[in-house]
């Protein structure tokens, strides 16, 4: 048997390409189908209630939130200790390998490795209050502790997703040739002009998929506040995590997943749009 | 002498900035895993800011007892089979896609970005009710099949950039000595990519090891490791487990993490496109 | 516009185990297109990069005109660059590029748009300014370069390598271009080449460099007739200068070079330069361009001459010239004869050796004796 070449390629792709489509393609339709009808006719009353429950707007209202913080303090973090890294300077390799082990931890175990930071117990409050900055322990955790909940949260998710937008803006800023550089300072630039007038129109690219991935992941938050705050901070995943498990109502569980689907649909087009880098656009 | 002091300050701040950094990701590392170890006497002595007394009993606890043990079992068989799977499938998709041209190269390549950025919690809600009516529920392969979904489109990625750094012309010569198109890729291009491979398939790992939604979704009986911890660590029965045992429970879950990035830190960085000096 | 001066200048990397650049003393002068010509990895980039302050030297000291710069950052000399791969930032549309170094130094807008207006037609390029840069091709891409470059009439204009990316026909013309340029706005300019047809051209001064160091400098005319090395002696000019080790030798009527299958006397006047050679191995130096075949092209103003024999081994017709390799005894001296001239391969022919062109250089050291 003879394939004919051209065909190869795709006949290569194909089977990768068929498994993804259906396990994204069968589940969307599944989830439809579960959202929009009763009784196999369509209907809205899985929708209304869905969204007659607190814990609906709230969860929203929570993940948008979360990520409104979360996500652009990343990217300027990530911007810094980039910059900083990308300097040569004794024990540059090991800081670099220490800040990229959070790559590979889940947000289970960060949200349990930040509990045994900041429990009252922990390891903050047990140092501050023994060189002496606190009489008593701060509290991040319980219903009544909400807004520190969050907090931890803020922090837990700080620490170990940082790490990703680092390494995409590290990769970024170590393909800006030296040279450009060098240009703008022979023209006389300073440290500050090179940063806003080169390196970082040129990190756009790279700061636009750093942020679409951030943005998107934050739309799915789930063990970290899972372990951390249960639903004392209610959030979508985790809405449609407890719908399923919890109440077994699939039909709610769907609309909370429809959701975060929409949202990343929405948000990832807006970045595209509105992050374009018109140099790389144009037709040679 | 006031620009020596000058010069000498601004290394002091640097080196400090590095040292702060360094620290805030590896202090929480540390203390946990004392804790983990510690002596509940000594964690909740309020004095003692680093224990001094250590046991084993909780982590075992958590093994034996809570069924962490089976759980990692479960993690490592479910990572294994989501390993052979992505990689049956995406290997030869990333070779196309490094080593051909084709119409529509491009718009396939954006479209496996798209899908890698599908949001996992919508895939896990509605396959519940598939897994049900295949008998996939509870069933490690189930869980296995959702994190091939999940890990595939990185595998094509990479693997084709992987592919992608291995010179065309190497491969082309074994065609010229008579190899076919076949055993050239398996002779020449595989051997040479392997490393890369070996790094991007502990990645996969690790993100099949770290993966808790699906997971805690698609099964009960048969949880994987983060899954297990999930369901006694939080929700309405697990609230009220005691620190020590979510401390052990963390570093169950991070150790094969950190031996990870130990062992593959070299290929863990570049694999980024991030070059050492 | 300034003078440059380069005192003792040096830089080591690696803690002292490269020494890129060792010790060079060289003074530009204002105005003055000078050329820094030599093999790659001699210091050519490292010594551009240390006048601009980009690197630092190890050692030494860099004035423009009575000012210490050495250790000044590149904003502060007023200087500017073209860049060996151009550099021209891919965000900027072209108009931007040629801006930014007025921007930087705070022009008025009006004053901005009039200069890059007037840089933009002075190197034809004026159609090009709202497009980006991965719309050009490598030689419109080289314009905006240079345009940046002298947009804001800088007291130095250095220049690394601008044409080593360019197909061999935008080179020869981009060549001339850069000279006219210079020469109008008369920009003290360090001009980095391994390229010595290029120096050749295009410099007002030449500066030979090997292994970090300074061998020769002078203008185009005086380094090509006079080199004092072999190196400079082999290294310009194309095809390379024939060495042969030759024995100083003495009889009754004075001084005679004997080789390995000729023997040449010499008149008088070599004499005294040649006295402590007598009894030594020398080496002989002639450019191909400078030999002549006996019968076959013409002797015109030869006025000391000397024949050797040799064997055609070997013809290259180049179409405007003619290189002919023939042995004499062992080895292949190159002559190159204008036009397109037959001669047959095997066949014994006389070489003419023009004595007034004949260089010899000392065997131990390398440096020219005459
Ligand atoms: N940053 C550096 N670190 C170490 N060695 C260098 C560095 N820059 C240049 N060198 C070495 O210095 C020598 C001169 O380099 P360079 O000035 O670039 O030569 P050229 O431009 O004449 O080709 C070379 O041997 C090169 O390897
Ligand atoms: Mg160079």
């Amino acid at each position: 048997m003879k394939i004919k070449s051209e065909f190869l390629p795709y006949l290569l792709i194909l089977p990768a390409f068929a498994y993804l489509m259906f396990f994204v393609g069968y589940p969307l339709a599944q989830a439809l189908y579960l959202a929009f009808t009763q009784n196999g006719a369509f209907s809205l009353a899985t929708v209304r209630r869905a969204i007659s429950d607190y814990y609906f707007w709230t969860a929203l209202k929570y993940t948008l939130g979360l990520a409104a913080i979360i996500v652009p303090t990343q990217v300027i973090l990530a911007l810094v200790l980039a910059l900083v890294m990308n300097k040569s300077f004794k024990g540059r390799d090991l800081s670099i390998y220490a800040l990229v082990i959070p790559l590979t931890i889940s947000d289970v175990a960060a949200g349990l490795i930040w509990y045994s930071m900041l429990s009252p117990y922990g390891f903050l409050n047990k140092l501050l209050m023994n060189i002496g900055i606190l009489d008593n322990p701060i509290y991040f955790f319980g219903y009544q502790f909400r807004h520190m909940e969050f907090l931890a949260i803020v922090l837990a998710e700080l620490w170990r997703a940082t790490a990703i937008v680092f390494v995409i803006i590290l990769a970024g800023l170590q393909m800006i040739s030296n040279e450009y550089l060098e240009a703008a300072e022979v023209f006389g630039a300073t440290y500050w002009i090179k940063l806003r007038r080169i390196v970082i129109p040129l990190l756009k690219p790279s700061i636009q998929s750093a942020l679409i991935i951030r943005t998107l992941f934050a739309m799915q938050v789930f063990g970290i506040v899972w372990i951390l705050a249960g639903r004392d901070i209610p959030i979508l995943a985790g809405e449609g995590f407890y719908q399923l498990t919890e109440i077994k109502d699939y039909g709610v569980a769907s609309i909370y997943a429809l959701v975060i689907a929409g949202l990343s649909i929405l948000l990832g087009a807006l970045y595209i749009k509105f992050m374009k880098a018109e140099y790389l656009e144009v037709k040679r | 002498m006031n620009d020596e002091t000058k010069y000498m300050l601004k290394q002091l701040a640097f080196y400090t900035f590095i040292f702060v950094v360094v620290a805030w990701i590896v202090v929480p590392l540390i203390v946990a895993t004392l804790y983990a170890f510690a002596a509940p006497k000594d964690y909740y002595d309020p004095n003692k800011v680093i224990p001094l007394h250590f046991t084993a009993k909780y982590v075992k606890t958590i093994l034996i007892h809570l069924g962490a043990w089976e759980a990692i079992k479960n993690s490592v068989v479910v990572a294994l089979l989501t390993i052979a799977i992505s990689f049956t499938l995406g290997i030869p998709a990333g070779y196309a896609i490094a080593k051909f041209i084709f119409p529509a190269k491009d718009t396939i390549k954006l479209s496996i970005v798209a899908l890698r950025m599908f949001p996992i919690p919508v895939m896990a809600i509605p396959l519940v009710i598939l897994y049900i009516r295949l008998n996939l529920i509870d069933t490690r392969l189930g869980v296995a099949l959702a994190h091939t979904a999940m890990a595939l489109p990185f595998v094509v990625l990479i693997t084709s950039s992987i592919f992608a750094g291995v010179a065309t012309e190497l491969e082309e010569a074994g065609m010229v000595f008579g190899l076919t198109r076949l055993g050239s890729f398996l002779k020449i291009t595989l051997p040479l990519a392997l490393p890369g491979l070996a790094a991007a398939a502990m990645f996969t790992f690790v993100m099949s090891w770290n993966e808790v939604f699906v997971a805690s979704v698609l099964t009960l009986s048969h949880r994987t490791l983060p899954a297990q911890i999930l369901s006694i660590m939080a929700g309405s029965s697990g609230g009220a487990a005691p620190d020590y045992y979510k401390f052990a429970a963390a570093f169950i879950m991070t150790l094969p993490a950190m031996l990870f990035v130990f062992f593959a830190r070299k290929y863990l960085i570049t694999m980024w496109g991030i070059s050492l000096k | 516009m300034v003078e440059v001066r380069l005192e003792n200048l040096k830089k080591y990397f690696d803690k002292g185990r490269v020494k890129a650049v060792d010790g060079i003393d060289l003074t530009i002068k204002d105005g003055e297109f000078l050329v820094l010509l030599g093999p790659s990895g001699c210091g050519k980039t490292t010594t551009l990069r240390m006048i601009s302050g980009l690197e630092l030297p190890t050692d030494g000291k860099i004035y423009f005109g009575d000012k210490d710069v050495t250790y000044l950052p590149p904003k502060d000399r007023n200087i500017s660059m073209v860049f060996q791969s151009y550099a021209v930032w891919p965000h900027m549309k072209v108009y931007d590029n040629i801006a930014f170094p007025l921007k930087i130094k705070k022009y008025p807008k009006d004053e901005i748009d009039k200069r890059v207006k007037w840089v933009a037609e002075l190197l034809q390029i004026e159609e090009l300014l709202d497009r980006y840069p991965a719309q050009l091709s490598g030689g419109q891409r080289q314009r905006v370069a240079v345009a940046r470059a002298i947009v804001v009439e800088p007291d130095v204009l250095l220049m690394d390598e601008p044409l080593s990316n360019l197909d061999a026909k935008l080179r020869v013309m981009m060549r001339a271009e850069i000279k006219k340029l210079q020469t109008k706005l008369k920009v003290t300019t360090v001009y980095v080449t391994h390229d010595q047809v290029e120096a050749m051209t295009m410099g007002d001064r030449i500066a030979v460099m090997k292994q970090g160091k300074l061998l020769q400098v002078g203008p185009p005319a005086e380094v090509y007739l006079k080199p004092n090395s072999i190196f400079v002696a082999t290294f310009i000019g194309a095809p390379e200068m024939n060495l042969l080790d030759v024995t100083v030798k003495e009889d009754e009527k004075g001084l005679i070079l004997e080789g390995e299958s000729f023997e040449i006397p010499l008149p008088e006047d070599f004499t005294p330069l040649l006295k402590d050679y007598v009894n030594k191995t020398v080496i002989m130096g002639i450019r191909p361009e400078h030999l002549i075949v006996e019968g076959i092209s013409e002797i015109l103003h030869v006025k000391r001459r000397a024949k050797i024999e040799g064997v055609v081994d070997f013809v290259e017709a180049l179409g405007t010239d003619t290189i002919v390799h023939a042995k004499v005894g062992e080895k292949i001296i190159k002559i190159k004869l204008a036009g397109n001239v037959n001669v047959p391969i095997r066949e014994k022919i006389k070489i003419i050796v023009d004595l007034d062109t004949m260089h010899i250089f000392d065997k131990q050291n390398e440096k020219a004796i005459i």
